[in-house]
């Protein structure tokens, strides 16, 4: 960062400044995504809104801007309740876990070129791994929660979350075959181009594409977002894991699903859509400080279509999400890892 | 200086929580335990360098394998007298089993400290110029590619196993079939009639 050059030349040795100039950088991402966090809540409501032909949220503040706000301070404000028979410990280190984990996945995105806090060369994988650690949160939760409700959607969330996982790893495995590399920044710069038509050279519009589909859908059971929300489907589990929080703890619950849906746009947007690069790669779209414009429109993109999904598809039913996870995607993306291998080893010219 | 603190710190973590893994009374205590444990053992693993390793352990083992371990283990109906009560009936097996692990180590450490050549061995030159990843891969689907292909055996054959050991076949199960039903129209569900006013249909 430059920030470390600076900090050098005021007479700080190197160590201190990378430290002071880390932490820095993972204070101002931490608050900005927080305040994003309440940015998206409220597109989430406002699309889904829109699609039903309401007004959505429009009291507090202009056009209801504020209104996620209020609904934090609402949260914090309210009395803790622990139930009687909870597991204390547990139930309150569920939520800190879920947050936790939604966190720290943060540190591996490049938000532009150079702009990330951990550029390492396992940066897929890590993904990968705090991922699948998300699912703790709920499972705890479920557990120490000591409700009949939070424990069936406990086990809910652990046979779904373990079941699209395997799909989304092996269409990580078909990205990561087509750039040849498992650090993130490699992948974006693996599909770079020149000229006008530079976005064609982006994943999507490779043989890749239908596992961009394939890892939309997923990311939607991973995050448990409707249509496959059936942790929480409140028809049958009143609220699902969640139903015995209040106050903090539940903020935080809500904290940690809308994080993991924008780490995931956002991963779908590396993976797939280019990351930072500009879609025109000719002079004014294309320097350097505007790639973190692109990477949030990309993300923003994304995040308008998952919202759209929940404003449109009704829920599904439990065999149909694990018919679809084991039977449709397993097999269609593993399918594919040959496919990508072949391609990349006899059918693209060699680098 | 920073390494041996981390050192440290991930190895007391890791010792106390896999203490902890067989001393917990509640079984879910004593999972969340081995997570923790094996968090801290991928710790251990960043700082010999072995990035892919870690990473793939916490995927592995905290990911997959603990997910299902707590799946099990909270469905258990916990009983903590009975737990108790049987745990001094295996300790002989447990002292046994800890008697064989120590010994296997001193025969390991014994062999570095007699024949100096071994020592010399067990840490061989890293490749420069490759990430952890790709040195492995090149080891593994090259001069050990028949003992992946084995492992990659022995797993299919424990799949088949757990399947046919759990399947039956039980007779009058209705079951979904799924392109029936994508197959279903409207004229095949809705049957219009013309009633009368004032008659049942």
């Amino acid at each position: 960062m430059a920030l470390v050059p600076f900090l050098q030349n005021h007479g700080l040795p190197y160590g201190w400044a990378w430290f002071i100039s880390q932490s820095v950088f993972i204070t101002v991402i931490c608050l900005v995504l927080m305040l994003s966090v309440a940015a998206v809540i409220l597109a989430d409501r406002k699309i889904w809104a829109a699609v039903q032909m309401r007004r959505g949220p429009n009291v507090v503040g202009p056009f209801g801007l504020l209104q996620t706000i209020a609904d934090a301070m609402k949260f914090l404000f309210k009395e803790v309740i622990i139930p009687a028979g909870a597991n204390k410990v547990i139930f309150f280190l569920a939520p800190l876990v879920s947050v936790m984990v939604a966190f720290i996945a943060w540190a591996v995105i490049p938000f532009n070129k150079g702009w990330v806090i951990a550029d390492i060369n396992v940066g897929v994988l890590y993904l990968f791994a705090v991922s699948s650690l998300g699912v703790y949160g709920t499972v705890m939760a479920g557990w120490a929660s000591n409700s009949k409700y939070a424990f069936l959607s406990a086990l809910r969330a652990a046979a779904q979350m373990v079941s699209y996982e395997v799909s989304i790893g092996f269409v990580m495995i078909t990205v990561l075959l087509f750039a040849g590399s498992l650090n993130i920044s490699h992948i974006v710069q693996a599909q770079q181009s020149s000229g006008v038509f530079a976005l064609l050279h982006w994943n999507i519009f490779s043989i890749l594409f239908p596992m961009l589909v394939i890892f939309f859908v997923s990311s939607l059971a991973e995050t448990q977002r409707p249509p496959f929300d059936l942790l929480e489907a409140e028809s049958e589990l009143v609220a699902g894991f969640f139903v015995e929080y209040s106050s903090g703890p539940f903020l935080l619950f809500f904290l940690a699903e809308y994080m993991n849906v924008i780490m995931l746009c956002g991963l779908m947007s590396i993976l797939f859509l280019g990351g930072w690069l500009s879609p025109i790669n000719i002079w004014p779209l294309n320097i350097p400080v505007l790639g973190i414009f692109w990477f949030l429109l990309k993300l923003a993109f994304l995040f308008f279509m998952m919202a759209m999904v929940k404003a449109m598809v009704p829920r599904y039913r439990y065999d149909q999400l694990m018919r679809l996870g084991w039977k449709v995607f397993l097999p269609t993306s593993l399918l594919w890892v040959v496919l990508t291998a072949g391609w990349v080893l006899f059918v693209r010219p060699h680098l | 200086m920073f390494e041996a603190i981390a050192f440290y710190f991930f190895s007391v973590i890791l010792i106390a929580s896999a203490v902890m893994v067989i001393a917990a009374r509640n079984p879910v205590h004593s999972v969340l335990f081995l997570i923790l444990s094996f968090f801290n053992a991928a710790g251990l693993f960043v700082l010999l360098g072995a990035e892919f390793l870690a990473m793939i352990l916490i995927v592995v083992y905290v990911g997959a394998v603990a997910v299902l371990f707590l799946f099990v283990v909270m469905m258990l109906d916990i009983d903590f007298a009975e737990l108790k009560r049987g745990s001094l009936q295996y300790l002989p097996f447990g002292v046994l089993i800890g008697l064989i692990l120590v010994a296997e180590l001193v025969m390991a450490g014994s062999v570095w400290v007699l024949k100096p050549a071994v020592a010399a061995a067990k840490a061989l030159a890293t490749p420069t110029g490759l990430t952890n990843t790709e040195a492995l891969g090149r080891i593994l689907y090259t001069d050990y590619v028949y003992y992946f292909q084995i492992a990659g055996l022995v797993l299919l054959v424990a799949m088949i196993g757990a399947i046919v050991l759990t399947l039956r076949s039980r007779p009058g199960v209705r079951r979904q079939v799924i392109s029936v039903q994508n197959a279903r129209t409207a004229a095949m569900a809705v049957d219009m009639h013309d009633l009368k006013p004032g008659e049942g249909a």
